[in-house]
This record gives structure tokens, sequence and C-alpha cells, in this order.
């Protein structure tokens, strides 16, 4: 099952690789994987997308509260959260396909953030099938290139993750 | 005051009362390196390779309570150290190793002598540190102590820039050390411990599993107490020899791939199973599907919450260090007016005596051709079971584990995790250097003592009076017994071809040799090499050239399904 798994962690040197290297040390899949300062410049934020067994999601969280570095992790899969994914599109927008990708983006509430004369670059965020959705709805012949961001997550309501 | 970072940094191993630092010097270390020389509190060990350093200090520090500390240089130096520090990983031995490193201006310019310290060694320490700044020296020193030692034990690397070895800060050494991100817990959760106190009372077949953790943990006292307390039949993994006396009549010898018959039986048909500080590796259960073909209860207490539920699932999960969880469940079980099942434990005790009458171990003794099983049974004699035995890895190790009954805790120093060939010698002058007057053994093998042989030459220098007891069968036993069972007899590559005098070669170090080819000579040869308690003896033993390891377990398959040596 896909979980995704938030977690702080000093921001030390070398941190990033701890995480990523324990991965693909104990062959833990990686679907996504962003990571930022927060509001503490002492710590750093990651979020990670990842699948496997309940089995292998509690070794998981196990072993990356094990890493001296990893402050402390939350399963955000425990409990109601939220998710959201960042998306840039630069697609080909030429003749008709200009309107159209206008009104398909409007419909996903994306927006256009550079034009020129033959591309549109659109920003897009929500639930990555939101992201999915909106790349299916689209000729995908016009797609020039896509950037995302892997998932972000946090809890409801009350339910935080801090030090 | 104003030191310069190689000053701070053995400023550091004093105020830690590091007693040996095990080492090999380098260009990136020579500030360390001149600090040292100016000193007499730490004493350094110069080894002839950086793998038997931290080996060394590995011995060390599983021979007594204490931090292993090893030095090594950059580049070659830190490579070379590498398979002695997953050596300490895989075994959780608490260690320090400190390695130089080219000046910060140099890093990642592939200067000479650089590798990337931290990323080689980063999945085989329990955590490491590229100190840029001579200011933290002090407080990285410190932290390292306390990771190696708190929580699960295991090798804490630092690596010091030679620039930062040069420069001055102001030092002072840290009283106290906080890592917010790290609070290993000690105390098991009591709730856990009444539940388990319960489940154990009930039992009608309980048996107690423990490794390594108790003997970490110096939890031996509490363990022989519990079980007795019980009267159940204990099991002790190749890591956990010695944690319980194996004299004791509740013993039931080591299990897995190479444990007794009534060990494996007894673990697979428990009801209710206690493991302590033991983490079900696939040497020691065998096959996880087989053996979770059987329902049974497990509690598990283990420091570390990741050993838990790893492969096996776990009823009552218990994390916090052995010692103190054992005296919780003692204390729980002594006040408890409920008693075990007394009629139950007798027919369980029946069946496990009815195993252990298969007499596992046994093996048919000749007067033509010497016994390695017999050659450890008389070093124990001798030795009256009370020495230091270290060992490398393969049968020679098998044999040991199973015929010198330990009764004591840090008396048997092997690589059990890694199995790594070239740990017994230099673990063993860790041990002697930690133990001036005890009796250490080394017993090994022909194939492993010449991956660390040169250290002949480290135990001359000392005057390390180690006993080596190379059961010498001129084959890499255990490959040629595994291609004998699943490889159709072809010897690969197993034969020792082009072997050393060994008496001549420890003659050529400075030592005494004996070579023993008679079944006849192995007690009076023992025994000379005993007498001479000042020297080292390399003891070269002509062994049965295809003897093997029995009982045996084959990798994959399950507990029960066992080869015995009557069955061939």
């Amino acid at each position: 099952m896909r979980h995704i798994i938030s977690l702080l962690m000093e921001n030390e040197a070398g941190a990033l690789s701890r995480v990523a290297g324990l991965f693909s040390a104990r062959g833990y899949n990686i679907e996504s994987l962003n990571v930022a300062p927060t509001e503490d410049p002492t710590m750093s934020r990651m979020t990670i997308v990842t699948s496997g067994s309940d089995e292998v999601i509690e070794q998981i969280n196990k072993q990356l509260n094990k890493l001296v570095d990893v402050v402390s992790v939350m399963d955000l899969n425990d409990g109601d959260h939220i998710e959201r994914e960042l998306m840039l599109v630069k697609v080909h927008a030429m003749g008709e396909a200009r309107e159209e990708l206008k009104r398909i983006a409007d419909i996903f509430r994306g927006r256009i953030i550079d034009v020129s004369d033959k591309t549109y670059t659109i920003e897009l965020t929500g639930s990555g099938s939101k992201l999915d959705s909106f790349l299916q709805a689209i000729d995908h012949s016009l797609i020039l290139e896509t950037v995302r961001t892997g998932a972000s997550g946090i809890g409801r309501g009350d339910r935080i993750l801090k030090l | 005051m104003e030191l310069t970072g190689a000053e701070i940094t053995i400023r550091c191993l004093q105020e830690e009362g590091v007693e040996y630092v095990f080492g090999y010097p380098g260009g990136a270390v020579l500030f360390i390196y001149d600090e040292l020389f100016k000193q007499e509190q730490v004493k350094h060990v110069l080894v002839r390779h950086e793998q038997a350093a931290v080996h060394a200090a590995d011995g060390y520090a599983r021979s007594t309570d204490k931090v292993g500390v090893a030095l090594v240089t950059s580049g070659p130096g830190v490579t070379n150290a590498v398979t002695g520090i997953a050596t300490a990983y895989m075994d959780s031995i608490p260690m320090v190793v400190i390695s130089g490193q080219v000046p910060t201006s140099y890093i990642g310019e592939d200067a000479f002598q650089e590798v990337d310290t931290v990323g080689i060694t980063r999945p085989c320490v329990k955590h490491n540190f590229l100190v840029k700044d001579v200011r933290d020296i002090a407080s990285t020193m410190k932290k390292a102590f306390y990771l190696a030692k708190s929580g699960r034990p295991g090798p804490v690397l630092v690596d010091i820039p030679k620039d930062v070895s040069q420069q001055k800060a102001e030092y002072s050494y840290p009283a106290t050390v906080n890592i917010r991100s790290y609070n290993p817990q000690t105390h098991g959760d009591i709730g856990q411990i009444k539940r388990a106190a319960q489940l154990l009372l009930e039992a009608k077949r309980p048996m107690v599993y423990a490794g390594g953790g108790v003997v970490l943990s110096d939890a031996s006292k509490q363990l022989t107490e519990l079980v007795r307390l019980l009267g159940v039949p204990c099991t002790n993994t190749l890591m956990g020899l010695g944690g319980y006396p194996a004299d004791d009549k509740q013993f039931v010898g080591m299990l897995g791939m190479h444990g007794t018959y009534e060990a494996n039986l007894g673990m697979q048909n428990c009801d209710v199973l206690l493991a302590v500080g033991a983490r079900f590796d696939d040497r020691v259960i065998g096959n996880v599907g087989h053996f979770n073909s059987v329902p049974r209860k497990i509690i598990h207490i283990d420091i570390d919450p990741a050993s838990i539920s790893k492969r096996v699932k776990v009823d009552v999960p218990i994390v916090g260090d052995v010692a103190h969880v054992l005296a919780d469940l003692l204390s729980v079980l002594n006040s408890s007016k409920q008693k075990p099942d007394a009629a139950a434990l007798k027919d369980w005790w029946k069946q496990i005596e009815e195993w252990r009458s298969a007499k596992s171990l046994a093996y048919k003794n000749s007067s033509e051709v010497i016994k390695p099983q017999y050659v450890i049974e008389q070093l124990h004699k001798l030795t009256h079971g009370d020495a230091f035995v270290t060992s490398d890895v393969g049968q020679h190790q098998m044999w040991a584990a199973q015929y010198y009954k330990f009764n004591h805790p840090r008396r048997w120093i092997n690589s059990g995790g890694l199995g790594t060939m070239g740990f017994g010698l230099p673990a063993a002058m860790g041990v002697q250097l930690a133990h001036p007057g005890a009796t250490v053994a080394c017993v090994t093998g022909e194939g492993s003592i010449q991956m660390n042989i040169q250290e002949l030459s480290t135990c001359k220098q000392y005057k390390l009076p180690i006993k080596i007891i190379a059961l010498n069968n001129r084959y890499l036993g255990m490959v040629r017994q595994w291609q004998e069972f699943f490889h159709g007899n072809r010897y690969s590559h197993s034969y020792m071809d082009a072997l050393p005098d060994f008496v001549k070669l420890a003659e050529a170090y400075g030592h005494a040799g004996i070579l023993v080819e008679k079944p006849s000579d192995v007690e009076g040869a023992l025994k000379e090499a005993f007498a001479r308690k000042d020297e080292l003896v390399f003891l070269d033993f002509r062994t049965d050239m295809t003897e093997n390891v029995y009982p045996m377990v084959p990798g994959g398959k399950g507990l029960s399904e066992v080869i015995l040596a009557e069955d061939l």
C-alpha cells in the first residue's frame, strides 16, 4: 500500500544521503522524496512517498527513527491528512489547442505562468491523481515537458509533527 | 586554553579514559600521531594492517564493557578499516574510529589518499561525522563515545581533515551530551512486562532464546536467575554463548544452523518463546515460513525497536535494555502468586531430554587422524573452560562454539554477523591487552589465519602470549562441506594448496610453533603451549581433511529439517 511519510531531520550535511541510503540498502521503494528547510533553520522537513506491505512500512518507520539525524517521523496514513503536489507543464500551444489548453487549465484550477508564441507553461497543484488526470485530459502529443515536486503532506486539524 | 585539533583529539581520548588506541599512521593523521607521541596516558598499539586495528579494538571492546578505539589515516587507511567497522556494526560492538582526511580545501578534488570516508562507511556505522571546524572536535568526540556505547551499541566514525587537526581552538570537554534526535529507551513498558510474565507462567512448553544482547547488556546474572526461576530450557545464539552457563542442566546448547538437536527442536516446538537480545536472523531460525508454520507466542526483549517484528511477528514486544527489562520481569514474577505449570514443564523436559538423547554433538574419535572436535575438547579441558577464545570464520568457529563450553560472558569472541575471516588473531590481541594475565586462545583455520597473519609481528612487538590453535585441514572447510552437500562434491577452489610451513612462519616472526599430526600428541602439545606463558605459540594441528560440522540445518530449511551426523 502507498504511504506518505513525513519526517523532521537535522539540517546537517549528509542527512539526505543517510535517508536515501537506507532506502536503497534495505530495498525499500521511493516513489517521491522532497526535502526543504523548515521555519527552524536547524531542521529540514522531508516527505517520502513509498509503498509496501504493513510489515515493510513498519520497518521503514522504525529504521528511519533509528537514524541519528532523524528527529521525528510520522506516517501520515495513520490519520487524516492533506496531500499536495506541484506540477509545471510546458505544452505546445498553437492554433485551436491554445484555447482548449487554457480552458482545461481553468477547469483544473491551473494557472498559466509563462507564455510564448508557441507554448504555455501551466502551474497546477493538487493530489497526485489530480495532476495525473490533467495530463490525461490534454492531448499527450502537446506535452513538451513536465516537472513534478512529489507529494508534500500535512496532518489535518491538530495533528502536527514538531520537535 | 587554545589547543590544536590534534591535541584536542588526544585530550578527548584521555577524558574518556581510553587505555589503548589501535592504529596505523599516515599523512592525514600526522598531527594526531605527533600528539600521541607527547603523552603517555593513551597507549598506542601499532598494527600491521588497518583491518587488524579495528578488529583489535573490537576484541578489546567485546572482552570488556569499554569502547574500543581505532585510529587510521585517510584513503586506503579507511578502506582497509571498513571490513573491521562492518564486523563491529553487525555485532553491535561499541567502538570509535578516528580517521584522518585530506585538508578541507582539498575535499572533493580527488586529492592524494582521499576517499569519501563518511559516504563509504555510512551503511556500516551507527553514525559518523566529518569535522570541518576545529571548534567542533570536542563536542563531536563526546557525542561519538556516547552514541557508540548507549542504546544498541555500534561503531561511530569521526573523520578529521588534516588542517582541522592543525588549527587551534579553545578546549573544554563537554560534561554532558544531548542529542535531541537520539533518545534510546532503556526501561521496558511495565504493562508489556506483566503480559510477558503471565504468558510465561501459563506456558506449557516455554523456551528462552538469548543472544548477544545479553552479553552486551551484562545481563547474564538476570538471565540465569530468570531461567532458573521459571525452570525452562535456555538456548544461546552464537553471539550469546556464555550469556547463560553452558554447564547448567537447563542449557540446551547453541541453536541455529549448527545448533544442537534439542535447542532447534525446542525452539520450533515451544508454545511460548522468550527472545532476549536476539534478532531471529537467518542462521538462527532458518526458513521463516517453516518457523512460522507452528503457532507459538513470542515475547521479544530488545533495545532496538527495529529488531522487533523484523523477520518474525512478535506478540509481546518489549523495547529496553535487556538487563533492566529482565530485572523488572524478575520482580513481577517474584511478586506473583502464580507459579509455573510444574506438570506441563515435566512433560516438556521429558521431550527435551528425548531430543537431547540423540546426542547430536557426538562424533567418532580416531587414533589415526586428529579430529577437530577433539582438539577443542582438549582445549576446554586444559583451560578449565575459563580462557578467552577468539575465532575466525568457518568450521573451526562452529566447533569452538559447540565444544568449548562457555560458562561466562565476554569469553567467546567471534564475528557472528558479518562472518569475517581474519578476525581471530587481531581480536585476540585486543583481548590480551585488555586482560594481560589471562589465557587467550585463537581458534582458527589455515585459511582464516592467512587473512591477517601479518599481525604475528604486532604480537611480537607487544609481547602478546596468544595461543593460536590452527585446525589445519588443508581445505576451506566450510566451503568444502557445502560443496560436498550441495554442489556434487565439486571442490571448486576450496583446497588450500601451497600452504606455508606455519611452524617456520611463527619462528620467522620470533614466536614458537608446534606441528601436531597425531591424536596422541594433541594433549601434550596443548600442555606445552600453555606452559609457555610468556610466549605466543602457533599450534598447527593437521586435522581430518573431510570432517563436517554437524548437526546442520541447510540454508533455507527449517529448524527441524536437520542433518545429523548419523544420517550420513
